[in-house]
């Protein structure tokens, strides 16, 4: 049978999940994050998108949960318990937090891949949930892609080639 | 409801003409550097989501060679000059003279990306003064730095601001385009993402009140 494979797609501050023989993607992470959650018993994966380190920086009314890593991962988490997951065999890959320009100035805000990489692996020990391979900073843009049934994490970069971690 | 949301067509129109002061200005710079004619096309302000966006400059992980400047002054926001790495690589051969210089394929050659700098440079000083002079707002332009990479990682460095108060943004797109190119229709953008506070203070200083 040649079935297309599904791809699920999850855009800027966004997630979702996918089951095998699907894969998810999202594309263009520079400082943000994309993190993974999946139990590989299952064949079930979670991405999310996070664009910011804290809710707490929010202002506005309407909260995104994906935006924020503090919400983002339980979030994620609660959605893949309910999906069938089990708590204890959930792994992590991530990678992302770029900084994607450099400037002699600038304060907090040009920090913000790095911290929201910081954020990420604060909630994911918050959590217990292990963090199995990484590929995060530089100054580069990433393209990720999780194949839930071999728990490989595909990274494209436009200036470093493409890797599996 | 936040203030993105709350905007007019008023509100719409003055920002549109913003961006045409603004990029009409640094067309003609452009022009001047390159000696080509450089048209611009009339702007558009959207009010978009994050990923309609990045969707305007060609997709998330479409490759895009583009020059970042924070503006800094009263009504600090982003700007990004943006466009596709061929239409660099012809322009700054033109400026050089030096036709060795490609942005296509890293590594890319330093003295090639200085080149690309002092377009952005030019460029967005030429943006933004004519933005200080039509609003009389004190707008000044950070160093800038340059990126070829996915767009979708390019632009979202300019939504840390605004992503903290609302999930869409307003964005002022200028398409460049020259004129009599046998290279086809190749378009550059000038993206204008003013930070939350700053669209009050524009209003302002042009005289239109914010919640009319």
């Amino acid at each position: 049978m040649n079935k297309l494979k599904e791809v699920v797609k999850v855009g800027i501050a966004d997630l979702n999940i996918v089951r095998a023989p699907g894969v998810i993607r999202t594309s263009g992470l520079g400082s943000c994050v994309g993190v993974v959650i999946y139990d590989l018993n299952q064949h079930l994966a979670g991405l999310a998108h996070v664009m910011l380190p804290d809710s707490s920086l929010a202002k506005g009314n309407a909260l995104n949960k994906a935006k924020y890593a503090d919400t983002a991962i339980k979030e994620l988490l609660d959605i893949l318990i309910e999906e069938g997951a089990k708590k204890y065999a959930l792994k992590a890959k991530m990678a992302g937090g770029a900084q994607m320009f450099q400037f002699s100035s600038g304060g907090d805000m040009m920090r913000i891949g790095p911290r929201n990489v910081e954020a990420v692996k604060k909630q994911l020990e918050r959590f217990r949930i292990p963090i199995v391979a990484e590929d995060v900073g530089g100054r580069n843009g990433r393209t990720i892609e999780f194949n839930p049934e071999s728990g490989m994490l595909n990274i494209r970069t436009v200036n470093l080639g493409v890797k599996d971690i | 409801m936040s203030f993105v949301e709350r905007l007019s067509q008023v509100h719409l129109d003055i920002l549109k003409e913003v961006g045409n002061i603004g990029a009409g200005n640094a067309a003609t710079a452009l022009s001047q550097l390159l000696n080509r004619t450089i048209n611009l096309e009339i702007p558009t302000v959207q009010v978009a989501t994050y990923d309609e966006m990045v969707e305007l400059a060609g997709g998330s992980d479409h490759v895009v060679a583009a020059v970042y400047i924070r503006i800094e002054g009263e009504a600090p926001g982003n700007m990004f000059f943006v466009l596709p790495p061929e239409q660099v690589s012809y322009f700054v051969q033109l400026m050089t003279g030096d036709s060795t210089i490609t942005f296509e394929e890293p590594p890319y050659s330093e003295m090639g990306i200085s080149a690309f700098l002092e377009m952005g440079n030019i460029l967005s000083g030429s943006y933004l003064s004519a933005l200080s002079d039509f609003t009389r707002l004190n707008l000044q332009p950070s160093v800038p730095s340059a990126s070829i990479d996915m767009a979708g990682a390019i632009l979202t460095m300019g939504l840390i601001e605004l992503s903290q108060v609302s999930d869409h943004v307003i964005v002022i797109d200028t398409i460049l385009e020259e004129e009599n190119s046998d290279r086809g229709k190749i378009r550059g953008h000038f993206f204008l993402l003013p930070d939350p506070d700053s669209f009050e203070k524009i209003f302002q200083a042009l005289g239109v009140n914010v919640d009319e």
